[in-house]
């Protein structure tokens, strides 16, 4: 599964289980408004690490912190380059 | 005489020039020339000298009102933060000596306690308050999160100001703001900050947008702002971070991580960032200024106002900030003999520097909100498959941590993939039990099943730093 479908799919199971209402999931929705409190948050980059095997807030060396759900995957999107296999292997 | 021993009315009295100068509620304002000869007592000032008052509001506006009006006059104050829970009032009430309650609406029940109960009104009403001689008042906080009545400890205003120093402001007036609730400690100290200082104040408000908050500020012209991490997280996700322009952003209250300051150095090129180190008991130990997580090996085991040691992997710190004992009968000393207070943070020597790395408790911190590993345990060990279980903090850029759980099954840990089906069952049949009986931020976000859990020489388990 892509990285986009890995993240879609955790933040509606996420949502399912905390019983929040979803905005409908648009690149340029704010995440502050998406229906998703920060504890929410705090879970989905808990359980992407898990699917994904890394969590670009701390790979990263670039602080960041996405605004929209674009920034996220995108976010998300461009860690998972430098850590594909042919990454780790070059 | 000392500035500390003088009533804070008397001092907003004394201060050259008020104009300009307010405190500002999210539903309404208050300035302080209104506050220096004004009140919301409605004439009953006078019954509460002497007494020990436990002030309880909806408003943060009305507490910090009230507090300024009672310092001096009361005995003692006893400030109840926002999430007393209605069970532990009595005990705070009997436990503090409480002889008098004041209220703006009453939200937890005051009416049933038998006690002078005095009301506190917005807004203010001019009026010439003479309570006869200023006192030293004590003030009483309630410390947060544990399980059980919250402790209580006896602070002086003298030892709540103490780390107040002037921050150099640009060529705007002052305005500080909290995203804190002032009844808290962290936000007591930006409270004393505004009002002993030039400038104004914005308070935060329970359940506000964090875009309203943020265009509130703005619109009051915020130039110091303070918060926790999982504050200044929630802040740089929102589209209307930067319509904020702080001269000065201070974090207290959790551990702020480099990311944190770095993300709030790119948010906020201009500003001065620090962060604090400080608690409800030990007061406000030292404030960080260099950008880098941690705090100098220096500020270490050196006299002065404040000095602090590391004994047993803890932080210990002893100063005239740090409260001076815990109130009720037979409550605990709060500092060994050397008048030093365990803050029960643990600390790591690396290089030239010190790390925060947890709690001795192992109490994890979500967001702000405190889970006892224990009580998680307990709720997952009650599978009848389960044979043990350590529950652990798992650090997260939102909430700076989040729970997690090792789980020893019964049958072991046998890897076959019929063995893995049934274990993704389980793991739910386990997340449905917490979920079932604990609060949300207390529900593992990740079970792992292991072989076995390290267990000391004591027959207890093995706990990151117990």
């Amino acid at each position: 599964m892509s990285v986009r479908l890995t993240i879609i799919a955790e933040i509606e199971k996420v949502a399912a289980e905390q019983n929040k209402t979803l905005h409908p999931l648009a690149d340029e929705l704010v995440l502050l408004n998406s229906g998703l409190d920060s504890l929410c948050f705090a879970i989905l980059v808990t359980r992407l690490e898990d699917d994904l095997g890394f969590d670009p807030f701390t790979a990263s060396d670039d602080v960041y912190f996405p605004v929209t759900l674009g920034d996220f995957i995108g976010f998300y999107e461009d860690a998972a380059k430098h850590n594909s296999p042919a990454a780790l292997a070059g | 005489m000392q500035q500390s021993t003088i009533a804070l009315r008397r001092l907003l009295g004394d201060a050259a020039d008020l104009s300009g100068r307010s405190i500002h509620g999210a539903q309404a304002s208050s300035s302080l020339g209104q506050v220096r000869c004004g009140t919301g007592f409605g004439g009953c000032l006078p019954e509460l000298a002497g007494r020990t008052v436990l002030l309880v509001t909806t408003e943060q506006l009305s507490a910090g009102l009230a507090l300024i009006e009672l310092d001096g006059v009361a005995r003692r104050i006893v400030l109840c933060p926002p999430d007393l829970q209605p069970e532990h009032l009595t005990t705070v009430v009997a436990d503090a000596g409480v002889d008098a309650l004041v209220t703006d609406c009453d939200p937890i029940g005051l009416a049933g306690l038998d006690l002078p109960l005095l009301a506190y009104r917005l807004p203010l009403v001019p009026a010439e308050v003479d309570v006869g001689e200023s006192r030293t008042t004590e003030w009483v906080m309630l410390t947060s999160g544990t399980t059980g009545a919250p402790k209580m400890v006896i602070h002086s205003r003298a030892g709540l100001t103490g780390a107040i120093t002037r921050k150099p402001g640009g060529n705007r007036p002052v305005v500080w703001g909290t995203f804190y609730d002032i009844r808290r400690y962290g936000g007591l100290q930006i409270f004393f900050r505004a009002l002993l200082g030039t400038g104004s104040l914005v308070l935060s408000s329970a359940g506000e947008d964090v875009g309203d908050h943020l265009r509130r500020l703005a619109g009051h012209g915020v130039t110091h702002q303070s918060g926790t991490s999982s504050h200044w997280r929630r802040v740089l996700m929102s589209p209307d971070a930067r319509i904020i322009d702080p001269d000065y952003v201070r974090l207290s209250g959790e551990v702020a991580d480099q990311n944190i300051l770095d993300s709030l150095r790119k948010a906020y090129p201009r500003a001065e960032i620090g962060h604090a180190y400080a608690s409800t008991e030990a007061g406000v130990g030292f404030e960080v200024t260099d950008g880098l997580e941690g705090f100098p090996a220096a500020l270490m085991d050196r006299c002065g106002e404040v000095e602090m040691k590391v004994e047993d992997g803890s932080l210990r710190i002893r100063s005239i900030r740090t409260a001076s004992r815990y109130v009720g009968a037979g409550a605990a000393r709060l500092a060994d003999r050397e008048g030093f207070v365990d803050t029960d943070d643990m600390v790591e020597r690396r290089g030239d520097r010190y790390y925060f790395n947890g709690r001795r408790s192992g109490v994890i911190n979500v967001g702000g909100l405190k889970v006892h590993p224990e009580e998680v345990e307990a709720v997952i060990n009650r599978h009848g498959r389960v044979r043990m279980s350590l529950v652990k903090a798992k650090a997260n850029p939102i909430t700076g941590s989040i729970v997690v759980a090792d789980v020893v099954l019964n049958e072991g840990d046998a890897s076959s993939p019929e063995a893995d089906a049934s274990h993704a069952t389980l793991k739910n049949e386990i997340l449905q039990i917490c979920r079932d009986e604990l609060p949300q931020h207390k529900v593992p976000v990740l079970v792992r099943f292991i072989p076995e859990l390290d267990v000391t020489e004591a027959g207890k388990l093995a706990r990151p730093h117990a």
